[in-house]
């Protein structure tokens, strides 16, 4: 079909907006139909990514309009795996939210898909979209979506998380949009290849300049990279869990998707890594990311918080690929995007699971969990280990790629950086572990007493998405050189 | 040299692996449950001896599992080395699973199902160690058995082995992922494979410091194999039940950063390479060192199962050093020892427990006179204790006569006086056991005089393995005919 | 100096864009207050709005309405005749998007009021650590 492209966006929009309609008629109805709408829009996506596997990228017009004039959807390798990413995380989370919703947000649980649905369109199309305004207002459209549902969470902090990340978020989407406007002040144009074309060669001009630095700070706070990343800790901690496993693994790796998009497609390597010469610098911020992050989630006493610190030093180890100037790095932080969210999305389901059963997370309230939920837990592990990089989880094999580009470069700090960043992780799930396994909940100390704790375990279907999730972690190991091969390799080239 | 493509190196490791789910399931009947891990245990043996003939033929087996980059996959090679090892372990866990149902029915322990299911996953991985193709795979297995010891270490779940378990954290999982991830990560760099070779995998990238380090960085990553000064995690994971520090940390686990050594200095640096800078020497000396100090540290320990872990460390370097001797003999002599020492201590491990299991004592001060309580077991424990000081007739002098063979062929007069005080050593901290055990006053002993052996679980177990010690005296041929095979590949190819 | 002048009267939008940016990021920034901080966003997006808007402007130009009559008579249409419609219409989205953002503020500040009891920020903060 010619136009799984577009049915990619619009299943989800359409969806949604009907499943608001029907919190009027028929409450029940809404989820079923913001499923189907994301079931279409996965399934379109998987579809658009064979085709661009076999046979290119796909250029999409929408409504027929020709670029620059019209928007255009284009559509490589890169943006088919990120769709298939997005979409397949989003419709996995809302079969695990089936059960966890109701429980936390109650009665505005309709709404909610609504919201989550509009979410989605935005995040979808903003991988999709190869128009730099169109880009900007589906940012907007993302970010105001997901201030509403950072409020819709833990009601005493959830509107001041919000709100601080309203005002670090509208920054950031303005300095983009500030960027733009300079682009076309310079090109008069907004499609991404049409602008491309028209800045190649002017490297010394001052206005893509300014346009490059400013669009790409826009990006980094809105990707939360350190020193921009205090909104995140907060916004996806006290965010409602069914949506922190969305938003934790996706927000953040569709802006890395971005920055690659602009620096791959808008502004090119040579004018990056040649006539400014900034890789240095970067990699150096990207250094001091990943570390902080790691010594941040030191720090915390709560679950979800100290993991939202992981993303910020995870983002790090992105940035730093992306900017090693060099095919190595740029493939270990593409492959980096694909099992981050793997592997955050795992994380998060898990502690989904948890808040389910024990409703707070403060690493003091996990004691006994392994006996109490042992197939939680099973899931957790993988995706810790995964997070700090033991063979055969994928995390492993993102970060290999990660430091062989960076001793290609010379980087030692880099890949210092993320060897002490494992360690720091090794220590900080194992932290965890040792409550969950050597503290039993009511038994206290009586060594006689080791009778089989009562399971109380999530819901069957929260239990099978998160399995499924924690195993996808070791498939997406092993098949780590075929993804490369067929998918990251032959887009560099 | 030959290479036979085959299935069967995979099925050896997946065996044990795919029989957790029937240990899990049947966890509410141990008989069902121990005859799943017999079944597993026996397959996995007869898949091995079946690869047997083929390797003493001079051929190798290989699979190729998972392509991840040019140099290094997933894959497996059986050859000599990996031969000897897996033999050794895949045997001596029959023996051990065995006693494990002797041991922790007898002490009525708790959760013997996770218990099983771990050895299992731990005995899996050490078999994949053994076969491993290249560094990468070595490394992923080397992970994966470090993980899976964790909650068999800490298996009491007290304060006790909380602590002992995070000491055994933070060397194992701190060192390999600390050092030799990017140690590895440096070869790969270099070269662009990590493929085990006959001559190393360096021609000329390396200057004699970087060698040095990378070389060190190597021996002490890989913690596993003890070598002091990353040696204090075997003594404190002397806290988990007698199976696994027989298993393990006689066998299993502490062979496996033996073997992993040995691997690395022959498959990655090459004979030839560590010759031409003589940086065997180098190795050779912090071995020797660790030998000396560890065996008089053991003379001090009065528990007894210190006392062996103490003792098992100056052994592995035993292993070490015979390898690094870089002489044909010498290195029979190391890899010849992994075998020898590996029947023989398991032996006196098993004793330790027995003797445990039947009276409560732990310490050494405590068994005056138990040779008339327990006499197999103490017979039994001194044909370990001769097999590892090397006297004759056990399995033991064969190899220490190769190694000290392999002194006087490198004309090293030095480490020959270090095998030789070590011998001296290891006698004075076994044998006053032995003699107090049985020679003693009747006012001095500390049991009624009456025989009353450990269930015969534990008991029939240790006997077996003292005869295999007693017999590899007279037929060290399958063991003696592959180390020679192994060295011949080494020094010839 | 004059060179300094006349390049700041020259492209004096710019200097206004940007003083007006850093006028609202001040707000948001350094006041204490939520309802200061939001009303300096808004002014932070409005620059971004100017800037787009004076962009598309052309001295001497009209807006950029076609007549039909000019096409019929054979006119060839001169684009330096109209402004640049474009960036107008790319701000009306814009618009829309922090008229938004402003409303869905407004709103938590008052969900916020209603919890605490006050919207100064370190009130809240002390509030909140108290808890």
């Amino acid at each position: 079909m010619e136009n799984y492209p577009a049915l990619i966006v619009v299943a989800p929009f359409v969806t949604g907006l009907l499943a608001g309609l029907f919190v009027w008629i028929e409450k029940r109805l809404s989820y079923p139909i913001v499923l189907a709408g994301l079931f279409i829009s996965s399934f379109s996506a998987v579809q658009v990514l064979i085709r661009v596997m076999e046979s290119g990228p796909i250029q999409y017009k929408m409504g027929g309009w020709s670029p620059p004039i019209g928007i255009e959807y284009r559509i490589d390798l890169l943006n088919a795996m990120v769709l298939c990413l997005v979409s397949g995380i989003a419709f996995l989370n809302l079969i695990a939210s089936y059960r966890s919703a109701e429980k936390e947000i109650g009665d505005r649980v309709s709404s909610y898909y609504t919201v989550y649905n509009l979410f989605l369109t935005g995040l979808l199309g903003v991988t999709i979209t190869g128009d730099l305004f169109n880009l900007y207002v589906l940012i907007e459209i993302t970010s105001l979506t997901s201030y509403a549902q950072v409020a819709m969470g833990d009601r005493d902090r959830g509107p001041l998380a919000s709100l601080n990340y309203i005002f670090i978020g509208v920054i950031g989407a303005s300095f983009y949009l500030l960027g733009v406007g300079y682009l076309y002040m310079y090109t008069g144009s907004l499609n991404m290849a049409d602008v491309a074309v028209l800045i190649k060669g002017s490297q010394g001009s001052s206005t893509v300049l300014v346009a490059f630095i400013l669009c790409i700070l826009g990006i980094w706070i809105k990707m939360a990279l350190f020193p921009f990343h205090v909104w995140l800790p907060n916004a996806y901690t006290y965010s409602p869990v069914i949506f922190a496993r969305v938003v934790a693994p996706l927000m953040t790796k569709v802006m890395v998707y971005i920055m690659l998009r602009l620096m791959i497609t808008v502004f090119g390597y040579d004018y990056i890594f040649n006539t400014l010469n900034l890789s240095d610098a970067v990699v150096w911020l990207a250094t001091i990311a990943v570390l902080a992050g790691g010594v941040m989630a030191l720090a915390q006493k709560n679950l979800k918080k100290m993991l939202t610190y992981i993303i910020v030093s995870e983002i790090g180890y992105m940035v730093g690929g992306a900017w090693m100037g060099n095919q190595l790095g740029m493939t270990g932080a593409i492959l980096h995007i694909l099992n981050d969210a793997l592997m955050t999305f795992a994380l998060f389901l898990a502690v989904g699971n948890m808040v389910y059963r024990i409703d707070r997370v403060d690493i003091t309230d996990l004691k006994g969990l392994f006996g109490k939920m042992p197939w939680t837990m099973a899931g957790f592990v993988l995706a810790a280990f995964s997070i700090v990089g033991v063979p055969p989880t994928c995390g492993f094999f993102s970060k290999w790629y990660l430091i062989l580009g960076a001793m290609e470069k010379g980087a030692y700090h880099f890949a210092a950086a993320l060897i002490i960043s494992s360690l720091i992780c090794a220590v900080l799930f194992f932290k965890v572990f040792e409550i969950c396994f050597f503290e039993s909940g009511s038994h206290g100390h009586d060594h006689s007493s080791h009778g089989p704790v009562a399971i109380e375990e999530a819901p069957v279907s929260m239990l099978i998405i998160s399995g499924l999730v924690s195993l996808s972690l070791i498939v997406a190991g092993f098949y780590s050189g075929a993804i490369v091969n067929t998918i990251i390799l032959p887009f560099l080239k | 040299m030959e290479t036979i493509i085959s299935i069967k190196p995979l099925l050896a490791v997946l065996v044990s692996l795919l029989v957790i789910p029937m240990l899990v399931s049947s966890s509410g009947k141990p008989n069902v449950r121990e005859s799943w891990t017999f079944m597993a245990g026996i397959i996995k043996f007869l898949l091995v001896v079946s690869m047997l003939p083929v390797i003493l033929s001079g051929k190798q087996i290989a699979l190729t599992l998972f392509k991840i980059a040019p140099g290094a996959d997933i894959a497996f090679r059986v050859d000599a080395l990996g031969m000897l090892f897996a033999l050794v372990a895949s045997s001596l866990y029959i023996i051990t699973s065995m006693y494990s149902i002797g041991y922790m029915r007898g002490l009525n322990e708790h959760g013997q199902t996770r218990f099983v299911s771990f050895f299992a996953l731990a005995i899996s991985a050490t078999i994949g160690a053994a076969f491993s193709a290249n560094l990468l795979t070595l490394y992923l297995f080397y992970e994966i058995l470090s993980l899976a010891t964790y909650p068999l270490v800490t298996h009491h779940q007290d304060a006790n082995s909380r602590i002992s378990g995070r000491k055994y954290l933070i060397f194992i999982l701190g060192t390999s992922i600390g050092l030799v991830l990017p140690a590895m990560i440096y070869c790969y760099h270099a070269t662009g494979t990590l493929e085990f070779a006959g001559g190393g995998i360096f021609s000329g990238q390396l200057s004699k410091p970087s060698a040095t380090v990378l070389l060190l960085m190597f021996v002490f990553g890989f913690a596993k194999a003890g070598i002091m000064p990353v040696h204090s995690w075997l003594p404190a994971a002397m806290v988990a039940p007698t199976p696994v520090s027989a298993l393990l940390h006689a066998v299993a686990v502490v062979k496996v950063g033996a073997f992993s050594i040995v691997r690395v200095i022959t498959g990655i640096f090459g004979v030839d390479f560590l010759l031409s800078f003589h940086l065997g020497a180098v190795v050779a000396a912090i071995a020797s060192v660790t030998i000396l100090v560890s065996s008089c540290i053991a003379l001090t320990q009065d528990e007894f199962k210190r006392r062996l872990a103490y003792s098992t460390i100056g052994q592995l370097s035993y292993i070490i050093l015979g390898v690094a001797l870089l002489s044909p003999k010498g290195m029979t002599g190391g890899i010849l020892h992994i075998a020898m020492h590996a029947f023989g201590k398991i032996t006196l491990f098993f004793c330790a427990g027995a003797i445990f299991v039947a009276t409560g004592k732990k310490y050494i001060s405590q068994m005056v006179g138990i040779g008339k309580r327990m006499p197999l077991t103490m017979i039994a424990f001194l044909i370990g204790a001769m097999s590892i000081i090397g006297l004759p007739p056990t399995g033991g002098f064969i190899s220490k006569w190769y190694l000290v063979l392999g002194t006087l062929e490198g004309d090293q007069m030095i480490m020959l006086f270090v095998l030789l005080s070590s011998s001296l050593l290891n006698a004075a901290y076994f044998m006053p056991i032995f003699y107090k055990a049985f020679f003693c006053t009747k006012e001095e002993s500390m049991f009624e005089d009456k025989i009353e052996e450990a269930p015969m679980m534990c008991v029939v177990p240790l006997l077996i393995t003292a005869l295999i010690s007693f017999a590899l005296f007279f037929f060290p041929q399958p063991f003696l005919d592959l180390a020679q095979l192994a060295v011949k590949g080494f020094i010839g190819g | 100096m004059s060179d300094v002048l006349s390049l700041i009267i020259a492209k004096y939008n710019y200097w206004l864009y940007v003083i007006l940016m850093m006028i609202g990021l001040y707000g948001m920034i350094a006041k204490n207050n939520l309802i200061k901080k939001v009303v300096g966003m808004n002014i932070f997006q409005t620059a971004i709005i100017l800037f787009y808007v004076s962009i598309g402007y052309k001295t001497n130009a009209g807006i950029p309405i076609i007549t039909t009559a000019d096409t019929a008579h054979g006119v060839v249409v001169k684009a330096a005749d109209y402004i640049n419609p474009l960036t107008s219409c790319l701000m009306l989205t814009a618009i829309v998007v922090s008229v938004a953002t402003f409303g869905y503020a407004m709103a938590l500040a008052v969900r916020i009021y209603q919890r605490y009891q006050t919207l100064e920020e370190d009130e809240l903060r002390m509030r909140l650590s108290e808890e």
